[in-house]
């Protein structure tokens, strides 16, 4: 019981700072696609958070909603936008240009 | 700007003491509404606690939350003129035969979804957005909603989910109760009516979102 207990403890702390890591990632990615794919990744880990906290309804809404079709919509987005997915070669070409 | 640095440096660290001093000063065993929530059970024609407070309880924000994703859709539709996302190469085999099999499944899983919602996390949402997902899918191995669907019937369908809402919410008002007061003895039934038509208006809607501009138009150029 004792090791469990640690466990999760220890397996909060990863998810916890898993999460933090990523949203600063996510929010500090001059790639704009990179940033799409690392807000998956933090809904997904969020998801499990969620789960942590004996919320499944929750984990179900924010995996199905918050990580997979947010992230659908965010890259349509993005090439709708006509940015090319490497966004940070296209802002440097921009750079050159002017 | 450099010299406020400090400055927003000493506000966050305030915000961040004040935030953890908050969390750690809440109580270890908080009931909340969880007793009144339990307490009216019988009354709410489910047995999952979430799905009453959602689809019952508290039906009213449900109502607006499915208002607020039409209002988003009807709000890219009037931007109009997005040019399409052209995929940049064909489908390849494997996004195809994925999409064949995945498909039908996603449906089942939203029906399952929708039906376990009475007793178990589940709803209207979770499937609404598994459909969506399979609607996604579709559209991405180049499949286009056919002309003659595109009009009246995926107008109708979008709005379906509010207005059946907003149908048995005001159901009771005749009898004299209040909007959304549910019969306990027809609750059961009128939930299931309204997450059903809510699932596919929601799974569409999402889809559609996806697609970027009303199906309708003409192709921008």
């Amino acid at each position: 019981m004792e090791g469990m207990t640690w466990l999760g403890w220890s397996f909060d702390a990863f998810v916890g700072a898993g999460l933090l890591w990523l949203a600063w990632r996510a929010l500090a990615s001059p790639d704009l696609f990179k940033a799409v794919v690392l807000f998956v990744a933090f809904g997904l880990l969020l998801a499990l958070a969620w789960v942590r906290l004996e919320a499944p309804d929750v984990a179900l809404a924010e995996a199905a909603i918050g990580a997979g079709l947010t992230g659908a919509l965010l890259i349509a987005a993005l090439t709708r936008l006509g940015i090319s997915m490497a966004s940070g070669r296209h802002r440097n070409n921009n750079k050159e240009e002017l | 700007m450099a010299g406020y640095a400090w400055l927003l440096r000493l506000l966050l660290l305030l915000l961040a003491v004040g935030l953890g001093y908050a969390v750690l000063s809440l109580p270890d065993q908080a009931q909340g509404l969880q007793p009144d929530v339990l307490g009216k059970m019988d009354q709410s024609g489910v047995t999952h606690p979430v799905t009453a407070v959602l689809l019952n309880f508290r039906g009213y924000d449900t109502l607006l939350e499915m208002a607020v994703l039409l209002l988003a859709l009807l709000g890219i539709w009037s931007l109009g003129g997005l040019p399409e996302a052209r995929p940049e190469s064909e489908p390849g085999p494997v996004l195809g035969t994925l999409t064949q099999v995945l498909v039908p499944v996603l449906i089942v899983v939203a029906g399952y979804l929708l039906w376990t919602g009475a007793h178990a996390p589940g709803g209207a949402f979770q499937a609404g957005a598994v459909l969506g997902a399979a609607g996604v899918l579709l559209q991405l191995t180049g499949w286009r909603l056919p002309r003659r669907a595109a009009g009246h019937p995926l107008r109708i369908t979008l709005v379906a989910g509010v207005a059946v809402f907003l149908i048995v919410a005001a159901l009771p008002l005749p009898g004299g109760r209040q909007l959304l007061e549910y019969d306990p003895n027809y609750a059961g039934v009128l939930i299931l009516v309204v997450e059903a038509f809510a699932t596919v208006s929601i799974g569409v809607t999402l889809a559609a979102l996806f697609f970027g501009a009303d199906p309708t138009d003409k192709a921008p150029k």
